[in-house]
């Protein structure tokens, strides 16, 4: 739409809904709305996307992350008004907020950090809802029982809520066996899953996580962790919504730096499509709804509809479907060769697949094994076996296998001038 | 200190394999290089004894790499194929005309015969012709139809059984990510087909064999090898959204090399969900070629509409000028 145009729209233009008020902001293509109108509007996509999708039931605890964000704030800011008592067909389960702390993870400084909590807390209690203030390094200190995906949500702090669950507790304890990768791991997966957060980030999260679990990380509702199921009702919303809404209707958020914040482009792989998708849409207008509407239509080859081997086809980091059948002509199939390949002739020594060994020619497992990551999974393994870590790999799906070989990448160019061992080049 | 070969440990390390990180002499990267293309060319079951292959010729790395490994393969595993190169003359100056002499060159190299089918031949339009009409945006659509079909008529002409195209790993994820961009479900779902299904008339089979090859290691390998081949883009793609997703996809590349097969695997294990409405490949109701519409006139852009296509449908008169333009081939 020209700019004239716009500007036009909204100075003389009526609201396109009740066609009697000023119109005070065009969201879409060229949508103008009046205040009233577009408050309705709003609040009214939020009960719908509740309604429709029916995963909340009355009288059920709801867990809310609020991260302090635009987008998170303004979804408190509607179950506030949802819970009120002048809200016509009010909302009816029981809320409680959840804000976890990752100032760790980033590098804040204390002093900001306990700054930003005390904001944060300040709008909680004005909420009046019970809210829950943790910080991400308190995972490590969660009994080491609650390795197992337990379907069961005992493991929360307050009891069995369902719904809007940090996720990443669950995660990380999978992952307590590296300290930062873990918590990288930790803050990967929450970016990953960023519920709360704007959705055009999410658009992209769905660009980059591409289809293996595309309905699962952005779909409505995510029922990876048994009963407690994950819920996302911010998405349909795009950013500049909200932004207005939370503009024109006085909703307070606080900024919280996430791994993300002034990250140059290159600087990962979610930076890097969350750029690419902004700058797209700044062209093509359509690009983020048409790729909503595009994942709306996918699902991976090997998800719902098969359910007989279930269980044990899930992957252990992300419990998403795993798709790592390397059938005949893949892609899959294609790396693996490419990888034997070309560290054919000379070793033909397996151990050099390991993820966590870093004496990959060395088949000895004596004692070498325990100080490595793999064991916390499946139970330690005696000295005169051979190194678990190797069967860790296989029950992981496609991407969270890139993602710990990620790991071992970084680990070794960190640890590079210690290394003795000239064979370079095995992983 | 020099580096050693990672697969025969005897050889300096002549290059880095942008696929996998792995420091390779010469011949251990060609021997790995060719023996991934045999493996997709027998894991797919691209060819069968005895059957005539036309190779999409342009003179570009792609297809003059493909043209030298299938030759070398052809002879090694004794595939028992004969090999043939096709060329289509778009008609674009300072573009086409020069890499057609490197095809002419290249069929003087490998030993294989070549024939060369133009747009201007077929048609009656060049694309230079195309793009002064319509513009510089949305112009690779109607060479892609032109050149689909022009394929398979030079294929017809020489009774070949499978076409074979250059497309490398590179071509196919930004084919994928563009598909999603665009939201074309149904391209989604065959793009990353390693070949073609063979039903509909006139549609001659045709595969990738450089499905999971790289680029960049098509480029090392050619450039190893010493091959001859041109290497200049076609003048009117800047403008093409492809260029988008390939932008994209270089970055990601930068940031994580395996990200171009990672895009491709998700692609592959990509479906469908009940319910959902695709269309259907029809046949163009003039001449029976394989369309998607009735009568084969191209949905331009996003939601842009062919001045012209509401007034054939509805079977009204039109002008001497406009019948001109829409005339069908005779053959």
């Amino acid at each position: 739409m020209l700019y004239k145009q716009i500007i036009e729209l909204v100075s003389h233009g009526t609201c396109v809904k009740c066609k009697e008020n000023t119109a005070v902001l065009i969201i879409r293509v060229g949508d103008a709305f009046c205040r009233s109108c577009f408050k309705e509007y709003f609040v009214h996509k939020f009960r719908a996307m509740l309604g429709k999708n029916r995963v909340i039931f009355p009288g059920e605890k709801v867990l809310l992350t609020v991260s302090g964000g635009a987008a998170s704030s303004s979804m408190l800011a509607q179950v506030q008004e949802g819970l009120g008592r002048d809200a016509p067909k009010k909302l009816r389960f029981i809320p409680a907020i959840i804000y976890i702390d990752e100032g760790g993870v980033c590098g804040q400084d204390p002093e900001k950090r306990e700054e930003t909590v005390a904001q944060l807390e300040t709008i909680f209690r004005k909420t009046g809802f019970p809210y829950h203030i943790i910080s991400l390094e308190q995972v490590f200190s969660l009994p080491s029982s609650v390795l197992e995906p337990v379907p069961g949500g005992a493991r929360h702090p307050g009891g069995d809520y369902k719904a809007a669950v940090d996720q990443y507790i669950q995660q990380s304890k999978l992952k307590q066996k590296r300290g930062e990768a873990s918590v990288e791991e930790a803050q990967d997966s929450l970016t990953r899953l960023n519920i709360y957060s704007p959705p055009s980030p999410e658009h992209t999260q769905t660009l980059q996580r591409l289809f293996s679990t595309l309905k699962t990380l952005t779909g409505f509702s995510d029922s990876r962790y048994g009963d407690v199921v994950v819920v996302r009702p911010m998405r349909d919303y795009s950013s500049k919504e909200i932004t207005f809404y939370n503009r024109l209707f006085g909703v307070e958020s606080v900024f919280t730096p996430s791994l993300d914040t002034k990250a140059p482009d290159k600087a990962s792989i979610q930076r890097l499509t969350e750029s690419f998708i902004i700058k797209l849409q700044a062209d093509f207008p359509s690009t983020v709804s048409t790729i909503y509407r595009t994942s709306e239509k996918l699902h991976t080859a090997s998800s719902p509809q098969n359910s007989s081997a279930e269980l044990s086809a899930k992957c252990l980091l992300c419990l998403c479907a795993a798709d790592t059948k390397a059938e005949e002509a893949s892609a899959f199939q294609a790396t693996l060769l490419s990888e034997r390949l070309s560290v054919g002739k000379a070793q033909s020594d397996p151990a050099h697949s390991n993820p966590a060994s870093s004496n990959p020619a060395s088949s000895n497992p004596a004692g070498s094994c325990c100080q490595e990551q793999g064991c916390g999974a499946g139970g330690c393994c005696s000295t005169s076996r051979i190194p678990a870590p190797t069967d860790l790999k296989t029950l992981l799906c496609y991407s969270c296998r890139l993602t710990i070989k990620d790991m071992v990448t970084q680990m070794k160019e960190e640890i590079g001038e210690f290394l003795l061992d000239e064979d370079e080049d095995a992983e | 200190m020099p580096v050693q070969c990672s697969s025969c440990g005897q050889n300096r390390a002549a290059l880095k394999r942008p696929k996998t990180g792995h420091s390779l002499c010469r011949s251990c990267f060609f021997w790995a290089f060719e023996e991934e293309v045999h493996h997709t060319i027998v894991s797919g079951r691209l060819f069968s004894r005895g059957e005539t292959v036309g190779i999409g010729a342009s003179g570009g790395k792609d297809s003059t790499v493909l043209a030298h490994v299938l030759k070398v393969l052809n002879e090694r595993y004794d595939y028992g194929l004969k090999l043939l190169l096709l060329s289509v003359d778009e008609g674009i100056t300072g573009y086409r005309d020069d890499s057609l002499e490197t095809v002419k060159r290249n069929q003087q190299q490998y030993d294989l015969p070549l024939k060369i089918v133009s747009y201007e031949e077929l048609y009656g339009w060049t694309m230079d012709a195309i793009v002064k009409q319509v513009g510089l945006k949305n112009n690779c659509t109607f060479c892609g139809v032109f050149r689909r079909q022009a394929l398979d008529r030079g294929a017809m002409m020489l009774n070949v059984d499978k076409i074979c195209t250059g497309h490398n790993a590179d071509d196919v994820a930004e084919t994928v990510l563009m598909n999603v961009l665009r939201g074309d479900i149904a391209r989604l779902r065959r793009c990353t087909a390693i070949s073609t299904a063979s039903d509909g008339e006139g549609a001659i089979p045709r595969c990738k064999p450089l499905k999971y090859a790289y680029e960049k290691e098509i480029v090392l390998y050619a450039y190893f090898k010493k091959l001859d081949y041109f290497s200049t883009e076609c003048i009117y793609s800047p403008n093409a959204y492809r260029g988008h997703a390939r932008t994209f996809l270089k970055d990601l590349e930068a940031v994580r090399p395996s990200a171009i097969m990672d895009v491709i695997h998700s692609g592959e294990n990509l479906s469908v969900r009940e319910g959902v409405k695709m269309p259907v490949q029809g046949t163009c109701s003039r001449c029976g070629y394989i369309s998607s519409q009735a009568l084969g006139l191209p949905k331009l852009g996003i939601g842009k509409h062919h001045r012209l296509h509401g007034k054939i449908l509805a079977q009204q008169p039109l002008t001497q000028e406009e019948e001109r333009k829409l005339k069908a081939v005779d053959f």
